[in-house]
């Protein structure tokens, strides 16, 4: 194809990606480097019944026009990235010398909100993700082995929790494993507690929201092996039982090298996915005890006085940061298997 | 294979049966309560006294003098005005289908038919691209969109979602060009068509199966999709979802949630149609990318 024929083609698409997504990334980054402006004080004399008074008013004009002069607030910058709410520098750094031990080091450091959500957001994605593959795997080879008639059904209804809404989902479990509701009066029973309740315990609450992951994610792993167990080449598979290779030993030589593919192209889309994760924690309104990146800039963005735009930037960023470091492998492999490819 | 079928021992048969019941259940069960749950009344679907009463419907008998009421459905639909967030919704899918599909065919195409050294970094940057949180954009859209007054309307929303979506349907359309022969579109060339005739005329006839995968997931993106519609709409301009979220807030503390279970059910309905027409395409649409990938 002509350079000239593939620009126009492209053009379009590239129009809306440059502006909608290129541009976005770099707004952030000047958001981040700025911090709202202050409100302007004026002095004014307040005179009442027993005399006069100097006093400090806000300006209501004068920062209205100040902020409408300079939208993107006062240059402020690294000062919103080293601050307590992002990497927390000094706090840390304090936590570092009064900590006796490392232990007691990393319980300071999870009381700053950045580290808490950092924390919580990288368990999730490094749970979630080998726990769908593993579950993934393992409905796959099982509703491959059911007779031809009730595979459809099965695959509709395993298709569910991945197509329907993620909030929808997430709030249909939580409606469940409410005190009231059906799994968690079921758990108040089966383990003698009345006052069990899921929500109010932290680590309960993350493994609910592990749980709700697991359940959104494994069927699109069950579908994409369960595809590729189709595709099994059957000569392998007769030439191994000839050889005498038990079911185990067939699974393990010759179904999963089949599947190694298809489990990086999951794992690659299952980290760049949990690793944005927002949707569950609303709603299961865990915020209390569970908080991700995504969800710190959202809070920021919908606060309900004021928006900390040089704050959800620089979260922002750095989340950014945290996607390119989970992508440098994949990036690197796939530039290699390309060059090889035109070589 | 059936010699495989008989050699497999009783236990394992009963494994693989209970893993697979186990899974089903898992994944069903969550929806059929629900769906059943929604037309009972508060008392009934969290349930104090006992979990049997969300099926017979006891607190909903006596409250209301049947079995089932559709009061959830009135409260959402009617004094929550839920059908003005259905509509909105439709109207944001569906634009945003037509756009993202549109873009992306001329896009895919060029990309599947290029080989040269460029489309492979376009598809490289668009894979980077499809891996950035959705958040972390919209925090840099909201002030410039607040600047030039373009914040809360539907068409800033749709543009901003065809954006999101545009390295998605890239490259799967890409993928699903690269199947398309070759031969096709360049014997048409031969015989003195341009570029864009054969592609009009010998290509998007015979297009039409990859394009309809990729809008049906082009369509779910956008239809499932909180962070950019809750946080770029206006009040009035809210969809489906945002619209839900917001019923927990309010309605959480006045006792209404059964509002918002009927809401829900209201907004998982469409798809479940949808599964239960294209669930083939669905299926094909997943395996695609990755057996190309």
């Amino acid at each position: 194809m002509k350079n000239r024929t593939f620009f126009w083609f492209i053009l379009p698409s590239l129009i809306t990606m440059v502006l909608f997504i290129a541009l976005p990334i770099v707004s952030v980054a000047l958001q981040s480097l700025h911090i709202e402006h202050e409100a302007v004080m004026v002095e004014v004399e307040n005179c009442g019944p027993f005399g006069c008074k100097q006093e400090l008013q806000v300006d209501v004009e004068e920062t209205a026009k100040l902020k409408k002069e300079r939208p993107l607030g006062q240059f402020n910058g690294l000062g919103t990235y080293t601050n307590r709410n992002h990497l927390a520098v000094a706090e840390i750094g304090e936590a570092w010398q009064s900590s006796n031990g490392f232990a007691d080091f990393i319980s300071k450091a999870l009381n700053l909100p950045f580290y808490r959500a950092l924390a919580f957001t990288l368990t999730y994605t490094f749970v979630v993700t080998p726990l769908v593959l593993i579950f993934g795997f393992m409905i796959a080879l099982g509703v491959n082995t059911l007779p031809k008639r009730i595979k459809g059904p099965t695959i509709f209804i395993s298709l569910l929790p991945m197509i329907v809404t993620p909030l929808i989902g997430a709030l249909i479990l939580f409606w469940m494993i409410d005190a009231n509701g059906v799994i968690g009066s079921t758990l108040q029973w089966i383990f003698d507690d009345p006052d069990l309740s899921l929500k109010a315990s932290p680590t309960l609450t993350w493994i609910m929201l592990m749980v709700y992951g697991v359940w959104h994610s494994a069927p699109f792993a069950f579908i994409v092996f369960y595809a590729g167990l189709q595709t099994v080449p059957s000569d392998t598979m007769e030439a191994a039982m000839i050889d005498g290779a038990s079911r185990w030993e067939r699974t393990r030589y010759v179904v999963l090298p089949h599947l190694m593919p298809l489990t990086v192209f999951i794992s690659l889309i299952q980290l760049m996915d949990n690793f944005r994760v927002l949707e569950p924690i609303i709603s299961f309104s865990a915020q209390a005890s569970a908080t991700s990146l995504s969800w710190i800039i959202y809070n920021d963005l919908v606060g309900t006085e004021s928006q900390f735009f040089g704050s959800a930037g620089a979260t922002s960023v750095l989340t950014i940061l945290g996607v390119a470091i989970l992508l440098i492998p994949v990036l690197i492999r796939t530039w290699r298997d390309f060059n090889q490819k035109v070589v | 294979m059936s010699d495989i079928v008989h050699r497999r021992s009783p236990v394992l048969n009963m494994v693989i049966w209970g893993l697979v019941l186990v899974w089903i259940v898992a994944a069903g069960f969550p929806f059929l309560w629900t769906l059943w749950g929604s037309f009972k009344v508060q008392g009934d679907f969290f349930s104090k006294a006992d979990w049997t009463n969300a099926i017979t419907g006891a607190r909903t008998q006596i409250e209301t003098g049947a079995a089932f009421t559709g009061k959830g459905y009135y409260g959402a639909w009617v004094t929550q005005e839920f059908w003005r967030a259905v509509l909105n919704t439709m109207l944001i899918v569906v634009s945003v289908v037509i756009i993202s599909l549109t873009l992306g065919t001329l896009g895919g195409y060029a990309l599947a038919r290029s080989g040269k050294k460029y489309a492979f970094y376009l598809l490289m940057l668009a894979l980077v691209f499809r891996a950035m949180p959705h958040i972390t954009l919209v925090s840099g859209y909201l002030l410039p969109f607040f600047e030039w007054n373009l914040w809360g309307h539907l068409p800033t929303t749709i543009i901003v979602m065809v954006a999101i979506n545009q390295p998605f349907t890239l490259w799967m359309l890409h993928s699903f060009f690269l199947n398309i022969p070759k031969d096709l579109d360049e014997s048409a060339m031969v015989d003195g068509c341009t570029r864009f005739q054969a592609f009009r005329h010998v290509i998007v006839p015979v297009m039409w199966p990859g394009v309809v995968t990729t809008g049906l997931f082009s369509f779910l993106l956008a239809y499932n999709d909180f962070t950019v519609t809750a946080t770029l709409l206006s009040q009035a301009n809210q969809t489906m979802v945002p619209k839900i979220a917001s019923f927990l807030g309010t309605t959480q503390t006045e006792g209404n949630v059964m509002f918002a279970v009927a809401a829900v059910v209201s907004a998982t309905a469409p798809l479940f149609v949808l599964i239960l027409f294209f669930q083939r395409q669905i299926v094909s649409g997943l395996t695609a990318g990755a057996v190309k990938g």
